[in-house]
């Protein structure tokens, strides 16, 4: 689909930008080069004439041998359509590119990651600290030449186990006795650590009031988490108020930075499937589908149609647990404390049964393989499943729905909080749920289909007031959409293989780059994979929705009350696996 | 009046019994603290969403006494150590073991938290929290079932059963100090390891080489 978009825009972009952008020409490789002089201009160009409005993805690679970091911007159009994808090379001693967050907001959080994790410094960036680790941390983790105190070779399989299996304790080979490694001559007793200070001095002060400067108020800094029970997991919000109004808030993660990128990086192709549920742990199909999309885009495989239906049932009874732990986290947030969870809980049991008979796992299903799935529907699932789409879960979410919508304490704390416009929400790349909350009806599955999505019959589910309510809203919907494909899928499914070709654990995948996205529930959710022909990706990178809906977060809180940035953070629905990665 | 609150070969009238019993200090505290054994509010990752389930109500472990999650660690007993110790978020663990009031018991649950799981190798993951805080029970499991954590929970209240106030170092004379906090340095610093730290990196290059890997830090400094 990507392809056929970009050959109707070839010419004119080419001729439009004489000379500043250069067509890729390695081979699987797409999009074009620019210089970063000519990025910022270019980047206007397409965002307000040729309406590549939505920068869904900024990420970088370091290309070691070639003595280059390129950074790798994926831009769409908000009405739907393929990527156009930009590059900008740098050197790697000296790398620096301008910023495009002045005009897309979005990559704010993202420039920060690259700035992070490959040390590309961004020329205009309004706040380039580091994100994911801490300040002060040595070097950066992603580039090639960066070895972690645990390093052993440089891909996996590792030769020195196999065949002749050399096994010794990580541990053992450090001496420090564990995963840590200083530079030479670093002295811990002098060491001063930089703290919050930085992050302290640049929130933002209170207008003076003229009217209540008599009252002398003060305006602080609260921190919520990394421990907090509403944060969702290991977040931290640093807010300053005046009295208990939000002036500033800035969100802090990395608390759950497990390296996903770079583990991966060592892995085999097929070794990074299982890594891929740890992401966004409540919805691991959903990984799969796009880890094993953006790889069968690189193998150029087609999926047998049964493994297709099984795929898009597995994935949207993913996206009906979700919903219900969104729900109910929000309604936790409210106040509503644990009764809405926990009926949504048990629905989301029974769902787990069926990813336990399917996968083996409940939550960790490791179910896609590249051309397929794993292994055939047990015997009678089929069984199992219907009676829970046709009956039970119409149901209960009505149920549900008739407690919770017209709640009048539900109306009273969401309607009209933490607002996002419909340009604010596409500027800030915000996705799925809040981005189609706030009235912009993109949704992957129709805006640049995938799979066997074009087949089914539902509808996008848009919000008129990007406010939470509607946020909550667009959810609740959608739960009743997805239950209409599985409906849909469960009574057309065919007989037929599950996977292309015999199963491998092994894959040599052809040079190139590939980009497979999928409408996770959480929002786009993008795996930017690139291979050099060898059995290990050499950059895999993940658009995370969870980690990319978060940039609006300051915008939709500011000028609230310090309770509403709670749900208004309980209505993005975030999952900390996947936004700290 | 349960059974087993009585020591064993006592022998009760049996008009008396469910009035009176006859045990001993230890058991009357292990009884007390068996059966209410409140964790910290506290998920880190995966674990956290299998220990929410566990909290549900299919599994439900309130059935032994662990309803009462508290956010706040100065009203808990357990802290569940649910999911990948991340070196950002080590110090703040410490801190909340540090701040639960005694007697605390630590449980590692799943892969992460015992040993690093498949995450291990990974440069910001701590393998495993028995580094930093004592582990009273280890439950293995990428995520542990919600059975195995049940399972891992009842283990502990074996443990506390068979614990006596004699030899808990939290009635010792000892002043406990807490475990120190670890800094952020060009990577996590724990304080107990300053003299080692110091001594490896001041080492002669060749010598650290030799050594393996004491230099392998990055050129790049940020």
């Amino acid at each position: 689909m990507s392809d056929i978009a970009q050959a109707t825009t070839v010419p004119t972009l080419e001729e439009r930008f004489s000379g500043k952008l250069i067509p890729e020409t390695r081979s699987g490789y797409q999009g074009y080069i620019v210089k970063s002089e000519n990025l910022i201009e270019v980047a206007t160009t397409l965002r307000d004439e040729l309406g590549y409005d939505y920068l869904s993805s900024v990420t970088a690679v370091d290309y070691l041998p070639e003595d280059i970091l390129e950074v790798v911007y994926h831009f769409y159009k908000s009405t739907g359509g393929g990527a156009l994808v930009l590059k900008v090379q740098t050197p790697r001693n000296a790398s620096v590119v301008s910023s495009l967050t002045p005009l897309f907001p979005g990559a704010e959080f993202q420039e920060r990651e690259v700035w992070d994790l490959l040390g590309v410094r961004f020329d205009g960036h309004p706040d380039l600290r580091r994100i994911l680790t801490w300040e002060g941390f040595a070097g950066h983790p992603l580039r090639k030449d960066w070895k972690e105190p645990f390093y052993e070779g440089d891909v996996k399989p590792y030769d020195s186990r196999w065949p002749a299996g050399h096994i010794s304790r990580a541990e053992d080979n450090n001496p420090f006795g564990s995963n840590v490694q200083y530079p030479q001559g670093f002295d811990p007793a002098a060491w001063v650590a930089e703290g919050d200070d930085a992050l302290y001095r640049i929130m933002k002060k209170a207008e003076p009031d003229s009217e209540a400067e008599h009252l002398g108020s003060e305006q602080i800094i609260v921190n919520f988490g990394p421990q907090h029970p509403s944060t969702h997991g290991v977040f931290r919000m640093v807010v300053s108020l005046d009295g208990e109004t939000i002036v500033d808030l800035k969100p802090v993660m990395g608390y759950l930075h497990r390296n996903h990128e770079k583990i991966a990086e060592r892995n085999t192709f097929l070794m990074n499937m299982p890594f891929t549920d740890r992401l966004d742990y409540i919805c691991s199909m959903s990984n799969n589908f796009g880890y094993a999309l953006a790889v069968e885009k690189l193998l150029n495989i087609q999926v047998p149609e049964r493994a297709e239906y099984i795929r898009v049932i597995m994935a949207e009874l993913t996206r009906l647990s979700n919903h219900m732990i969104a729900i109910g986290t929000l309604l936790n947030d409210m106040g509503a404390y644990f009764t809405p969870m926990l009926y949504y809980l048990e629905e989301r049991e029974l769902i787990l049964d069926i990813f336990e008979a399917v996968s083996g796992s409940r939550m960790m299903c490791n179910y896609f393989r590249f051309g397929g799935v794993v292994r055939d529907l047990p015997d009678g699932i089929l069984e199992k499943i219907k009676p829970l789409v046709f009956d039970r879960f119409p149901r209960t979410i009505d149920e549900l729905d008739v407690y919770l919508t017209q709640n009048e304490v539900v109306r009273a704390r969401c309607e009209g909080v933490g607002v996002l416009t419909p340009d604010q929400a596409i500027a800030f790349s915000a996705a799925g749920p809040t981005l189609r909350a706030s009235g912009v009806p993109y949704d992957i599955r129709r805006a640049d289909p995938y799979s066997i999505y074009d087949r089914f019959d539902f509808d996008v589910v848009v919000g008129y007031h990007g406010d939470v309510y509607d946020r909550y809203l667009v959810r609740m919907e959608e739960m009743r959409q997805s239950i209409r494909i599985i409906q849909q899928a469960v009574n057309t499914i065919p007989e037929g293989p599950i996977l292309q070709g015999a199963p491998k654990y092994q894959f040599r995948v052809p040079a190139g780059e590939a980009y497979g996205r999928v409408e996770g529930p959480k929002g786009e959710l993008g795996f930017y994979v690139i291979s050099n022909g060898k059995g290990n990706p050499w950059r895999y990178h993940v658009r995370a929705p969870s980690f990319i809906n978060v940039t609006p977060l300051t915008e939709m809180c500011r000028g609230g009350k310090v309770a509403d940035a709670i749900i208004t953070l309980g209505s993005i629905d975030i999952v900390l696996g996947e936004t700290d990665r | 009046m349960p059974e087993d609150l009585n020591t064993p070969g006592v022998e009760i009238p049996p008009e008396l019994r469910g009035t009176v019993t006859l045990t001993t200090i230890d058991r009357i505290y292990n009884w007390g603290r068996r059966s209410s054994v409140w964790p910290v509010m506290f998920g880190l990752a995966c674990c956290a969403i299998e220990m929410i389930c566990t909290a549900a109500s299919r599994f439900d472990f309130s059935r032994f006494g662990m309803e009462v999650m508290r956010p706040s660690p100065r009203q808990a007993d357990l802290l569940l150590v649910s999911g990948t110790v991340t070196k950002k978020m080590l110090p703040q663990i410490v801190r909340l073991y540090n701040q639960m009031a005694e007697p605390r018991y630590v449980v590692a649950m799943g892969a992460c938290a015992s040993g690093g799981g498949p995450f291990k190798e990974g440069y910001n993951v701590v393998p495993g929290i028995d580094r930093y805080l004592p582990v009273d029970v280890y439950i293995p499991g990428c995520p542990p079932t919600p059975q195995a954590l049940l399972n891992g929970l009842i283990t502990l209240q074996k443990k506390i059963d068979n614990q006596s106030i004699k030899d808990l170092s939290w009635y010792s004379k000892t002043p406990d100090n807490g475990i120190p906090v670890p800094v952020f340095g060009p990577d996590i610093i724990d304080p107990r390891q300053n003299a080692l730290i110091f001594d490896i990196t001041h080492r002669p290059v060749d010598i650290a080489v030799e050594s393996e890997s004491a230099e392998k830090t990055s050129g790049e400094e940020a």
